[in-house]
């Protein structure tokens, strides 16, 4: 065993499971799938991610091309625990159509909703998205629900069904880490269903930021794929993932703006 | 029935296509080289349950989206 499977163990037995929707996963982070340079360097990152839940998006088949690009050609779905998101949609009704078609690809009920609601920003439509996460619910989805940093639109998701609520940390493919850290905590504060914090993390450090503010797990999707050596990043993201765990359940010390001394102060030579 | 050498219009992923005549939604996919277990096929605009491929003919005028999972965030 090596060092680091040694210290993971370890930080495994001071945690428990990310459980959503009754299931549960051993890790706290779960990747996307798009965007890598190749097929094989995707899953090699994810492997080493330690991720068990990762993304996928529903597109047409190309006609024209390999028959290879279909993910499954690449990707286990008995290793993985697919999660097919709604990317790309801009109204409540594509959403509902892009969600039907991915449960009918036959894997589980389990949908990361997403709409849009401007193309420069990415930021969600949260009115579109609460539309669509009370419909999905009703019909048995376990809806996984995108959203902004804004507490009243958690609640209501929650209120809806969903089964885990999803605030950004900051735009789509930023990499800016947590802009809102005090949102963050407030949502996971005040929510029952996991919170779990997807898009914006962009290096180990704002993986790490996160997950000290106490929420469940992040997703992340262009902080490895867009990475030189998205293996590399893929380790740092699991490794800073449990860190972060780690200091939240361990509760850090006050932060002050004054020196205080380590050694005692007694017994110092005259 | 086999696929004849009279051809149909359909709509496949937006985009016009004559095909033989005479296929399931099955040999279509299969004329195709694509897998049944990983493509949806939404039938004018309805969801076309796999286990009904074989027995859905595609009919002249039918919008077919074939669709499967990609790379995604």
């Amino acid at each position: 065993m090596t060092e680091n499977t040694d210290a993971l163990a370890q930080a495994r037995a001071l945690d428990g499971p990310l459980t959503i929707g009754g299931h549960a996963f051993p890790s706290r982070l779960i990747v996307g799938t798009g965007k890598y340079t190749t097929n094989q360097v995707m899953v090699d990152a994810i492997r080493a991610s330690g991720a068990e839940m990762v993304t996928v998006a529903v597109r047409r088949v190309d006609l024209d091309r390999t028959k290879e690009e279909g993910i499954l050609h690449h990707l286990d779905p008995k290793e993985f625990f697919l999660l097919a998101n709604t990317a790309g949609c801009y109204t409540a009704e594509d959403a509902l159509r892009y969600a039907r078609l991915a449960r009918a690809a036959g894997f589980n009920e389990w949908i990361k909703l997403e709409v849009i609601g401007d193309q420069a920003t990415l930021l969600p439509d949260v009115a579109a998205t609460l539309e669509a996460a009370k419909v999905l619910a009703g019909e048995g989805f376990k809806v996984m629900a995108y959203t902004n940093d804004d507490l009243i639109m958690a609640l209501r998701l929650e209120d809806a069904g969903c089964v885990a609520v999803m605030p950004l940390a900051s735009p789509i493919g930023s990499g800016l880490g947590v802009v809102n850290p005090y949102f963050i905590r407030e949502i996971k504060r005040r929510l029952h269903v996991p919170v779990i914090v997807d898009a914006g993390v962009g290096t180990a450090s704002d993986a790490c930021v996160t997950m000290e503010q106490g929420v469940d797990g992040v997703l992340m999707n262009t902080a490895l794929a867009a990475a030189k050596d998205p293996v590399r990043m893929a380790h740092a993201m699991r490794l800073a993932i449990v860190a972060g765990r780690l200091a939240f359940l361990a509760g850090r010390m006050p932060s002050r703006e004054i020196a205080v001394p380590s050694s005692p102060l007694e017994g110092m030579l005259d | 029935m086999s696929p004849s050498t009279t051809t149909i219009k359909v709509r496949l992923n937006g985009k016009e296509r004559d095909i033989g005549e005479g296929h399931t939604v099955r040999s279509l996919l299969e004329s195709l080289e694509l897998h049944p277990a990983l493509v949806v096929v939404e039938l004018n605009k309805e969801i076309l349950a796999r286990d009904a491929y074989g027995d859905t003919q595609v009919r002249e005028g039918d919008n077919l989206e074939l669709v499967h999972f990609v790379g995604g965030g």
